[in-house]
């Protein structure tokens, strides 16, 4: 840190502190600020170092900034990369253990929750039945909390950032409803087993765990599409959302054909496995609850994309899947959709050219493709122009702002993204939300951004209360004016930031200013 | 409600300035519309009663409206030799119809035959053809706002919603705030103040000012009428107090909204003359009201559509509620619509005239009936209501 800097700085610690009475803060950490000393020792920090690790994180804390003090970004993003699955917090491990969607068993929740309906609807009308109902919907709702707060919890603590990011990213490009069906039985398995565990994979296993899955299947009807019968509804969208994007030239005649592919693929029933003819019987398929059902299936001759492919059975969808992840336009359509997220609204073409033949070169390899971007001139000079959609702003709030320390009730950060319109799980239509700023810096968004800033700033936010409601621990608000602030905030805040702050009339103020400004709602 | 205050907040919000933001750079004349969206699927015909049906008798033993009485002033409201309305809204609907403010439109509805709340929730806010590849980033107010900006109208659209709903996916930028459970705005003057300098130089510098500016109007209007209401002890909740804050916003400076009320997804225990049902349109009908009057004068300057996603069942079921079904009945309001009247095309309610025997058919397409009420409320050339609805040649009903 030069010199002047460092004068700066003593002047906002000096002048925090002079703040008196109101900063309890600066007495309760023993001595306040104490930024000058101990960040002087550590090797100079760039604003664009803090803006890269931004976005390759889902906000800065302390221990990710030491990180990448220690490692320099291509270490540190090797190691993001390379050792996905690092170990949570013990606190965080113990509170996800302790959930009934640890132990995720679709099969046997669909057979339940199947055998549950039907017996429902076999009941004599009265209150018996409309509280069997009530029941069932209570136990549906309970999972699909459970699931939402596994993935908020690990946003903000799974020291494999980058890996929780695209975990966040891809459940929203597979994007699916929770309200749909049984779905709410389904989504933290959807999450964990078909999303978490390909998300620095290769694209095609991840298309494939998607399709496999009985969120996927039940959520775009491809349950109910069997030869006679064919529904489109997934087909189109796994070409137009999930790989090729639409305009990438296939034709309704694509659709349709490749809907004659994905017959027969659905979600096993209630664990009997179908009675078939003795030719089919080695084409049938089950793997956990998904089933391919030769007996629905369209054996016919497919044409897909100019390819003939032979009717013979499951095997064809991985012959069609392979086609379609392999078109260029795949390449350049998941390339464009990661860069608008990471880099830019409207990123540099020449950048997505770029991360397209590397994802074309090594066969759909994600963390290829990551690498290719995160490393290039264009990312760095992009840097700080990229606004924080809900889901990032929320998560780098509490990152920042409590540093480490696990708070126990996420019920308000699912308010708070319900409030913003990026509920998880809660996407009605399958396109999953928007990533550009446009769609989440309405006046009213801004506005209720800023009131939510209030809460983490003034601690009122009840973070630290049980999930279930009950009583809260004393907390407190956060210091903000903290090492990691002087280290990695401070020093490049804009000119009317630091007026902002410099007029904050208690800590808590000082705080929600902060998190408020455009410094912190731009990465 | 004191067509002297709604006056009155007219004036001072003009006096007042300082919202000379580009999202309030509201026309000072042009119509107003309100869409508003009963969420769940309200049970059409336990409000628009088509008491000339021996059928809907035979069909609903438990849950039916009794047939209109001439004798009493509390029972279902007779509209004409088919159709009367429920007891629920007679003081407020009713009242609202013998002034030729109110019409329905029975059998309106979709395409869409899903029978899923979402599913057609989502399709009715999109509004694009059926079959064609959809586009989510494009809902038909959003069409409406950014084809209204190319007329002399043009519209300062706002929602009355927690989020941005898909009707108004792809325009530009539209205000949100929900007028529900408006607390104390979270900033005075000061950090308000200090908030907006922090963007001076910033492209969302408008967006913030509005913002803040938006919310520290709606909690003054709520001091204002808090100190109404304590004089007058008239105490106002749920939709009547939206209604009310949204005609106050509405009056000074939206002229394009947009609000969803739920709780209209009555499988069980519905009730007839009184009950669930009843009850929610009782506040509904109170709420619309209220809305009317705080528009004042404006009123006639104004339309309101409410309308559903589908209609429920024609036959109770086992828990005297109804289930998912197809067609339904929209409303139209408005201070010089040409109202008093049940329009569209309509068919006599038997067995037979049901679709796939269980639901009211649909013979008003809803695009096609918007488009039409559209392109007269605003002048909307063909070309110009094709952008909002394409594929719906509109359906003038000629009710404004």
């Amino acid at each position: 840190m030069n010199p002047l800097r460092q004068a700066r700085v003593k002047r906002v610690a000096a002048a925090l502190c002079a703040l008196g009475a109101l900063l309890a803060g600066c007495a309760g950490t023993g001595g306040g600020p104490k930024a000058p000393a101990s960040a002087a020792a550590l090797p100079v920090f760039q604003r664009t170092d803090t803006l890269w690790l931004e976005r390759v994180s889902f906000g800065i804390d302390s221990e990710s900034v030491a990180e990448l003090h220690h490692l320099g970004r291509q270490r540190y993003l090797e190691r993001q990369l390379e050792a996905p699955d690092a170990p949570l917090p013990a606190p965080v491990a113990q509170e996800l253990a302790a959930l009934e969607v640890a132990h995720a068993d679709p099969v046997r929740w669909l057979a339940e929750v199947g055998a549950e309906y039907k017996s429902i609807n076999a009941m004599p009308d009265g209150t018996a039945k409309v509280e069997a109902r009530k029941a069932l919907n209570e136990h549906g709702n309970k999972l699909a909390n459970e699931a939402i707060r596994s993935e908020l919890l690990r946003a903000i603590y799974s020291p494999s950032q980058l890996q929780e990011e695209m975990v966040w990213f891809w459940l929203n490009h597979f994007s699916v409803h929770q309200r749909k069906a049984t779905l709410r039985w389904l989504v933290a398995d959807y999450a964990d087993r078909a999303i978490r565990r390909h998300a620095l994979g290769h694209f095609k296993d991840l298309v494939l765990a998607t399709l496999e899955h009985p969120a996927m299947l039940e959520y775009l009807d491809n349950n109910r599409n069997a030869a006679g019968h064919v529904n489109e509804n997934y087909a189109r969208e796994l070409m137009e959302l999930h790989t090729l994007g639409v305009g990438a030239g296939y034709t309704q005649q694509d659709v349709q054909q490749l809907a004659r592919v994905l017959t027969g693929s659905g979600v096993v029933n209630a664990g009997n496995p179908p009675r078939l003819k003795a030719e089919w019987q080695a084409l049938y398929r089950r793997d956990g609850a998904f089933e391919f059902n030769p007996a629905r299936h369209d054996f016919g001759t497919k044409t897909l994309l100019g390819h003939t492919i032979q009717g013979r059975g499951f095997a064809e969808v991985d012959e069609a899947v392979s086609l379609i992840v392999r078109e260029p336009a795949c390449a350049r359509f998941i390339s464009l959709k990661i860069a608008t997220y990471f880099v830019a609204d409207t990123p540099p073409r020449a950048l997505v050219e770029r991360m397209a033949l590397t994802f074309s070169r090594t066969d759909g390899d994600i963390a290829a493709v990551l690498r290719e971007m995160f490393l290039a001139p264009e990312f760095n000079a992009a840097l700080g122009g990229k606004f924080k959609d809900p889901m990032r702003f929320v998560i780098s709030a509490v990152r920042f702002a409590y540093d480490g320390r696990t708070i126990t009730n996420t019920r308000p950060l699912v308010n708070w993204l319900n409030g913003l319109g990026e509920a998880p799980f809660g996407r009605t239509t399958p396109d999953g939300y928007p990533l550009t700023e446009a769609s989440w810096a309405s006046s009213g968004q801004m506005s209720r951004r800023f009131e939510i800033a209030r809460a983490i700033g003034s601690g009122n936010a009840a973070l630290f209360d049980a999930e279930d409601g009950g009583a809260a621990a004393a907390t407190g608000f956060p210091q903000l004016s903290n090492r990691l602030y002087f280290e990695a905030a401070e020093p490049f805040l804009a000119a009317h930031t630091r007026d902002a702050l410099a007029h904050a009339s208690s800590q808590q103020e000082w705080n929600t200013f902060l998190l408020a400004s455009p410094d912190f709602n731009y990465e | 409600m004191k067509r002297r205050d709604a006056l009155r907040f007219g004036c001072a919000a003009l006096v007042g300035g300082g919202l000379a933001g580009r999202l309030f750079a509201a026309p000072t004349s042009g119509p107003r519309f309100l869409l508003v969206f009963l969420r769940g699927g309200y049970d059409a015909v336990n409000l628009l009663v088509p008491y000339s049906s021996s059928f809907y008798y035979e069909s609903r033993p438990n849950i039916a409206i009794a047939r209109p009485d001439a004798s009493s002033n509390t029972g279902a409201l007779t509209l004409n030799a088919d159709w009367a309305l429920a007891p629920a809204v007679r003081d407020t609907i009713g009242a609202m119809y013998l002034e030729r403010e109110v019409a329905f439109v029975p059998f309106a509805g979709t395409d869409d035959l899903s029978r899923s709340h979402f599913e057609t929730q989502d399709s009715i806010e999109l509004g694009q053809p059926a079959g064609g590849v959809r586009n989510y980033r494009s809902g038909f107010l959003g069409r409406l706002s950014e084809t209204l900006l190319g007329t002399s109208a043009s519209a300062a659209p706002i929602s009355f919603t927690d989020a941005l709903p898909l009707a108004f996916q792809g325009s530009a930028t539209v205000p949100n705030l929900s007028l529900k459970n408006v607390g104390k705005s979270a900033f005075d003057e000061r950090q308000a103040g200090i908030l907006r300098q922090m963007y001076a130089d910033h492209h969302l510098e408008p967006a913030v000012r509005d913002g803040l500016d938006l919310r520290q109007e709606v909690t003054q209007k709520m001091a204002e009428e808090m100190a109404a209401s304590s004089r007058s002890a008239i105490n106002t909740k749920g939709f009547e107090l939206e209604a009310e804050r949204m005609g106050r916003l509405m009056h000074d400076k939206y002229r394009l909204g947009f609000i969803d009320v739920g709780g209209w997804d009555t499988h069980v225990g519905e009730g007839s003359a009184q009950g669930n049902l009843a009850g929610n349109l009782a506040g509904l009908g109170r709420g619309l009201q209220v809305f009317s009057q705080t528009l004042g004068a404006e009123w006639s300057n104004t339309v309101v559509v409410v309308l559903s996603e589908f209609g429920r069942t024609f036959r109770e079921n086992g828990n005297r509620g109804t289930d998912h079904g197809h067609g339904s009945v929209y409303w139209v309001l408005g201070g010089a619509i040409n109202g008093g009247v049940v329009a569209g095309e309509q068919l006599p309610l038997s067995r037979t005239t049901l679709f796939q025997d269980r639901d009211l058919p649909v013979l008003n397409d809803y695009r096609a009936v918007l488009g039409g009420l559209f392109g007269r409320l605003w002048g909307l050339s063909p070309e110009q209501a094709a952008r909002v609805f394409p594929e719906a040649p509109p359906r003038d009903l000629k009710l404004v």
